[in-house]
């Protein structure tokens, strides 16, 4: 390799998905800073954030008020104000002054408050059908990622289904091919998990350089749920599986009918079919009423509103595992059934397009995972990889989930670069995207996969606060 | 898996469940979130009910129904169903997400790779399998079996993967050998031993 370093090109296709994500992610910076407009906090350091963007219709409230409108009698349901998922409610100028809302006005399921309205973006595929949202990282606390906020990949649109006509089908090489309703399956002992699902295209944008500007975009496409359902090893004991299965093709009832097939002993340990997502019902958009959960493997196998499992000596070589999802390397052979996502973290706060107000006191945070297991441990640079301190981890660490890191930091208001990388309990440590850029033989030139991501994310702040994405390599 | 536990659990009276399961966890033969089963839950999928959702084709032939269709019938359901997405050079048509179909056969070591059902997917079976359940976009599973087997045909001799002269059935696709065939690999990973 030269050390004058060329740095691979993206093919046509991914090179205009990288594109239309970075316009998707204009579009919705600027949409932030346009309600920030008239707000105070328009340098704080959550200029992307959440936590001020309803200034402007709290000013339009408080002039109704003044006007005369009637607290506590807001039945008429949304406002166009009030962000996705919130009611816009009358705010009072003293709240100790006036009766608040009555209770189970709302009908008996409530909303966030008006004045939070993070929310997910989407990637500007041709269709909004098949397409991908991104969870918003950078306002997220704890490990949990609000079930709204889960991102999302739909390839045939999202399914309206009744749950009390759904049913699913296991079929092939089994002694008793079975029909389950949702009420048989609700029947079996269940269990109850947290995991993380993460896309293998996490991150695509960021191989060549740095792309994305926030960590929303740059990993947005993971987030972490409990999970509750049956253990698929449940369902296969009462079906017999017969000797020399080896594969299951998992089938959902979307217009896509996405398939994917998955090796036999995965669905025989911590495999489970998820009817349930922090404590209700999934999300229509993650499967409503039933999906395949596969703790550690690539998001798409997850397979959403899942019908039919088919049990087999070989994989069926569906679309997705062979068009899709395969790992195109240098030398034009491809990785196929690359299922593991790999040990990764990445620092939430600070980070790209927040604006630090001084020197001072900050509490670095970010979250890190592997699909291997559960995370040992996390170490912190803020001199871009030169020296590392071990960063406190917030318990429990469970495997295969988010973990939530923390380090304080005392920032002196020179320049420095942020970076977090992460080691799992099997004594792997995430690489840099250098590392992988080379394992992969991607480099030179040669382009082939943008799938399975995993390198050490790098924010630089510059002295005036002001936080970027990097590419730095220590 | 042992279900030998299932039996007694089942037939036993509440108290003596309590007694099983404990022994069946104190055992360390049973996974959590079983007791042992079987529990017995669901109905028999009758063959009626799986034919109706079992739409899937493997590489060897298993799953491909009957039927059979050719290129000039191909040519039309493309014309039909196809071309507004995918364009009439089977190039694909920006803005609509029609992928290119046919081209850029040994392009994918080139550090420019342009994958297509000519240049990179492995089986012939794949593009019937998908062809059948999702589309046409707009009207996905709206084919008969005979168009997507004539249509399959169109797009594999456009790619100068078969004749036109060939028929494409349950016998015939999957005696299909693709450009890519040989084209992947087992996941080698972990492939960076940073290891301390």
């Amino acid at each position: 390799m030269s050390s004058d370093r060329v740095w691979p090109e993206y093919d046509e296709r991914t090179q205009a998905m990288v594109d239309a994500m970075v316009e998707a992610e204009e579009r919705a910076l600027a949409a932030r800073k346009a309600e920030l407009e008239d707000c105070e906090c328009k340098e704080g350091m959550f200029p992307s954030g959440g936590r001020t963007a309803t200034r402007r219709s709290f000013l339009a409230t408080s002039a109704a008020v003044a006007g005369g409108t009637t607290l506590g009698l807001a039945a008429g349901g949304a406002h166009a104000a009030a962000p996705p998922g919130a009611i816009e409610f009358p705010v009072p100028d003293d709240p100790t002054k006036i009766q608040g809302r009555l209770t189970n006005d709302d009908g008996g399921y409530g909303t966030r408050s008006q004045f939070e309205s993070e929310v997910r973006w989407r990637f500007p595929t041709a269709t909004k059908e098949s397409s991908w949202t991104m969870t918003p990282l950078e306002s997220g606390h704890g490990i949990i990622t609000p079930s709204g906020l889960h991102f999302e990949r739909h390839h045939g649109g999202i399914p309206n289904i009744d749950p009390a006509r759904h049913a699913l089908i296991i079929h092939g090489m089994v002694d008793r091919p079975m029909k389950y309703t949702m009420a048989d399956l609700m029947r079996f002992p269940s269990v109850s998990r947290f995991h993380f699902i993460e896309c293998s295209g996490n991150g695509l944008t960021e191989w060549k350089e740095p792309t994305l500007k926030t960590v929303q975009g740059t990993h947005g496409l993971t987030s972490t749920s409990e999970w509750t359902g049956v253990p698929l090893s449940t369902i296969l004991a009462e079906v017999g599986v017969q000797d020399g299965a080896a594969w299951v093709l998992a089938e959902g009832a979307d217009a896509a009918v996405m398939t994917r097939s998955v090796p036999l002993d995965k669905c025989w340990g911590d495999a489970m079919l998820a009817y349930a997502q922090n404590g209700e019902a999934l999300r229509p958009e993650q499967g409503h009423p039933l999906r395949l959960l596969l703790p550690g493997f690539e998001g798409n196998t997850h397979i959403k509103w899942l019908r039919r499992i088919e049990v087999s000596d070989a994989p069926f070589m569906s679309r997705e595992e062979t068009s899709k999802y395969t790992d195109l390397l240098d030398g034009g052979k491809a990785r196929q059934f690359s299922f593991t996502m790999e040990a990764k973290s990445v620092i939430t706060f600070p980070s790209g397009e927040m604006k630090l107000p001084g020197a001072g006191f900050y509490e670095i945070t970010g979250l890190a995972w592997s699909g291997r297991g559960r995370v040992k441990r996390v170490e912190v640079s803020v001199d871009g990889g030169r020296s590392w301190r071990v960063a406190s981890l917030e318990g429990p660490i469970m495997p295969v989930c988010h973990t939530r890191f923390r380090i304080p930091w005392q920032w002196d208001g020179s320049p420095a670069i942020l970076q977090s990388r992460c080691q799992d309990e099997t004594g792997y440590v995430q690489p840099t995207i250098k590392q992988l850029v080379e394992a992969r033989g991607l480099d030179g030139g040669k382009w082939g996969s943008v799938y399975h991501l995993n390198g050490i994310q790098s924010w630089g702040v510059a002295s005036d606060g002001s936080v970027s994405n990097v590419h730095h390599y220590g | 898996m042992s279900i030998t536990m299932g039996d007694a659990v089942a037939r036993c009276v509440p108290r003596a469940c309590v007694l099983a399961v404990g022994l069946g966890l104190a055992g360390g033969a049973l996974a959590e979130g079983s007791y042992g089963g079987p529990y017995g839950f669901g109905t028999p999928a009758t063959a009626e009910e799986i034919a109706a959702w079992d739409i899937d084709a493997m590489p060897d032939g298993r799953g491909l129904p009957p039927g059979e269709g050719g290129y000039e019938a191909g040519k039309e359901v493309y014309t039909l169903q196809c071309l507004a997405c995918h364009g009439p050079d089977l190039g694909g048509v920006a803005g609509t997400g029609g992928a290119a179909l046919i081209g850029g056969r040994d392009t994918l070591a080139s550090g420019k790779p342009k994958k297509t059902v000519e240049s990179y997917w492995p089986y012939a079976s794949t593009l019937f399998d998908f062809t059948k359940r999702a589309m046409p976009f707009h009207t996905p599973g709206s084919m008969t079996d005979d168009d997507v087997y004539a249509v399959t045909a169109y797009i594999l001799a456009e790619g100068n993967i078969i004749g036109k002269d060939e028929v494409m059935n349950a016998e015939t696709l999957p005696k299909v050998v693709m450009p890519n065939a040989d084209g992947f690999i087992p996941d080698p990973r972990p492939d960076i031993f940073n290891y301390d």
